[in-house]
């Protein structure tokens, strides 16, 4: 499905800028964007980085442990079949802990580490698990507390009061993040592989 | 509002340093170890980045997302999302930065204390670039077949939409 966005989001660009005379702008994204990613990618190394330091420290002197006992009655429903206290589920919790902190740039490592980590502890082999898949949605929704750039922007263009939509965006969230689980669970459920007998994965 | 979020970062790594060296880690080898990985994470991430954004830029600079809103204005009538937020809607999935742009534009344009502005407010502060996740996430991996995660992470984000509007309706008045 990447896949199919991927090519409609070029092929209808280049159709509709040939259309409408903007060629010299696709063209220029068509070289410059690529370029882009790579220094965003390489802006971004510093903070992955310095996460992923602070996290190792964390998970050394046994927070990381601490956090994912905290969390385990909610995650343990959420992703079945995970070791409690393995890698995988450790990783999970982190990366909840720092979206709920509003740290995206920490949680994007921690989160990669689970997606590797589920990868490894239920034998994917080339295809997404119900709990990877889970995994990605609840980090497409915005579990965030506070959401800073946002407040930071409104402020910025003289809101009376940056934060006053922060129920409202709570009550979005919310719904949304719900939504989200519950169509990742049904759809799990219904495209669901057999349960072998031998397979991690329920 | 500018405090707390002054605060948070530097608190959460002062906690979490304090913590490690009252129980006798080795902090700075710890550390080195974990930024060792982070550099990983980049590189394994590049490529699915380098494909989502330049086709984005493409299909941004086409125009073609002007020709979208207008097509799907019918459609946002009928959910009761007002026009303006709709580029914001069709953007803030596939990219975080021209979401971003699109955002500050509506603040500058309608004003924050607008109902378009909150809307759009309670939109870019409540979803998250989906498309970029799911590339980057599993970019990392070695999974071909993400089976639902795609038509799950559009649900959340289509409620997600409808929500923000909704929200802004029921909890700020009209």
């Amino acid at each position: 499905m990447m896949s199919g966005i991927f090519c409609l989001m070029i092929l209808s660009g280049v159709i509709f800028g040939a259309l409408t005379g903007r060629m010299p702008q696709v063209s220029d994204a068509a070289i410059n964007e690529a370029s882009r990613a790579v220094e965003l990618v390489i802006s971004l190394t510093g903070t992955y980085c310095l996460w992923g330091g602070i996290m190792q420290v964390a998970e050394e002197a046994g927070l990381t442990e601490k956090l994912s006992r905290l969390f385990e009655p909610v995650t343990s429903r959420l992703f079945r079949g995970l070791k409690t206290g393995g890698a995988a589920m450790k990783a999970i919790t982190m990366n909840l802990a720092a979206n709920l902190l509003g740290l995206g740039n920490a949680a994007t490592p921690l989160g990669i580490n689970a997606m590797k980590e589920m990868e490894a502890e239920e034998r994917a082999k080339g295809v997404a698990t119900d709990n990877m898949a889970l995994f990605v949605v609840m980090n497409t929704a915005s579990l965030q507390i506070l959401p800073t750039t946002t407040a930071m922007l409104r402020s910025a263009a003289g809101a009376a009061k940056p934060l006053d939509i922060l129920p409202a965006c709570w009550l979005a969230s919310a719904v949304s993040i719900a939504a989200g689980i519950l169509v990742a669970k049904a759809l799990a459920r219904l495209t669901g592989h057999k349960k072998r007998p031998g397979r991690t994965q329920r | 509002m500018a405090t707390i979020s002054d605060f948070a970062v530097p608190s959460i790594i002062f906690g979490i340093i304090f913590y490690a060296m009252i129980r006798g880690v080795n902090v700075f080898d710890a550390f080195v170890k974990g930024a060792r990985g982070g550099i990983g994470v980049s590189i394994r991430i590049l490529p699915a980045l380098v494909a989502l954004i330049t086709s984005v830029g493409i299909f941004r600079a086409s125009g073609a997302l002007d020709l979208l809103t207008y097509a799907l204005e019918p459609v946002g009538n009928l959910l009761s999302l007002p026009r303006e937020v709709l580029p914001l809607a069709l953007l803030r999935p596939v990219s975080g930065s021209g979401a971003l742009v699109i955002f500050k534009d509506i603040l500058a344009e309608y004003g924050p204390d607008s109902l378009i502005g909150r809307i759009a407010s309670v939109m870019e502060g409540s979803t998250e670039t989906t498309f970029y996740t799911i590339a980057v996430y599993f970019g990392a991996t070695s999974i071909k077949k993400t089976r639902h995660t795609m038509p799950a992470a559009i649900s959340a984000d289509l409620v997600g939409f409808l929500m923000s509007a909704y929200a802004v309706r029921l909890l700020m008045g009209p």
